[in-house]
């Protein structure tokens, strides 16, 4: 039973990682603001949270399972949140997006 | 198992900081530092996870807090030029 619980958990930490990583290339990478906002908020949230959940499966039942619990909340009731008041103040202060491939970039201010 | 973690958290503050150190903008920046505080919650977890010392936790808590309020704090100072909303942005749409 502990071992299953152990592949499950280092799979997690795996996955989690690598979800990371890619989510920081996208950020790099992609061409406008928004797309970069939407890559870095919604990859960034669920790398967070499988990582998380493989410490979680490592720490047992106790008082640090309840510590987790609450950084998984925050990190996933406030992330989303930050994502879209960026894009709202982005949209707000013109901002435009990049909406078909006619050669003109984006504004970035 | 916790170092393959850590080297993929590390390998992604790099490449974040790579974007903050650019030039194309304030919303950008903003942006790779609210993603680079949010990596560095995990990393304050994940090493209290590897040196055995737990009560990391409650540092990486309470900077996740603190990301969330710079970001939209620096939002709000970026719109209205101040902290309180006495002088309104009269251009602005209201929302």
């Amino acid at each position: 039973m502990s071992m299953i619980l152990d592949v499950i958990s280092y799979v997690s930490l795996l996955s989690g990682s690598i979800f990371l990583v890619i989510g920081s290339i996208g950020l790099l990478r992609f061409p406008d603001f928004f797309t970069r906002l939407h890559a870095a908020s919604v990859v960034d949230t669920l790398g967070c949270l499988l990582i998380i959940f493989g410490l979680m499966l490592q720490a047992g039942f106790s008082i640090i399972l309840v510590k987790l619990m609450l950084i998984a909340m925050l990190v996933l009731f406030t992330s989303p949140v930050a994502a879209h008041a960026l894009a709202k103040a982005a949209l707000y202060s013109g901002l435009k997006p990049w909406l078909n491939n006619s050669g003109e970039q984006s504004s970035n201010l | 198992m916790f170092i393959v973690a850590m080297v993929g958290i590390l390998l992604g503050m790099l490449i974040v900081i790579i974007r903050a150190l650019s030039v194309h903008g304030l919303y950008d920046r903003l942006l790779a530092v609210n993603t680079f505080g949010t990596l560095s919650v995990l990393f304050i977890a994940v090493f209290g996870f590897m040196i055995g010392r737990t009560d990391f936790l409650d540092i990486a808590l309470l900077y996740a807090l603190i990301n969330f309020i710079i970001t939209v704090g620096i939002l709000k100072f970026c719109k209205y030029s101040s902290m309180n909303n006495n002088d309104r942005d009269v251009s602005e749409h209201s929302p």
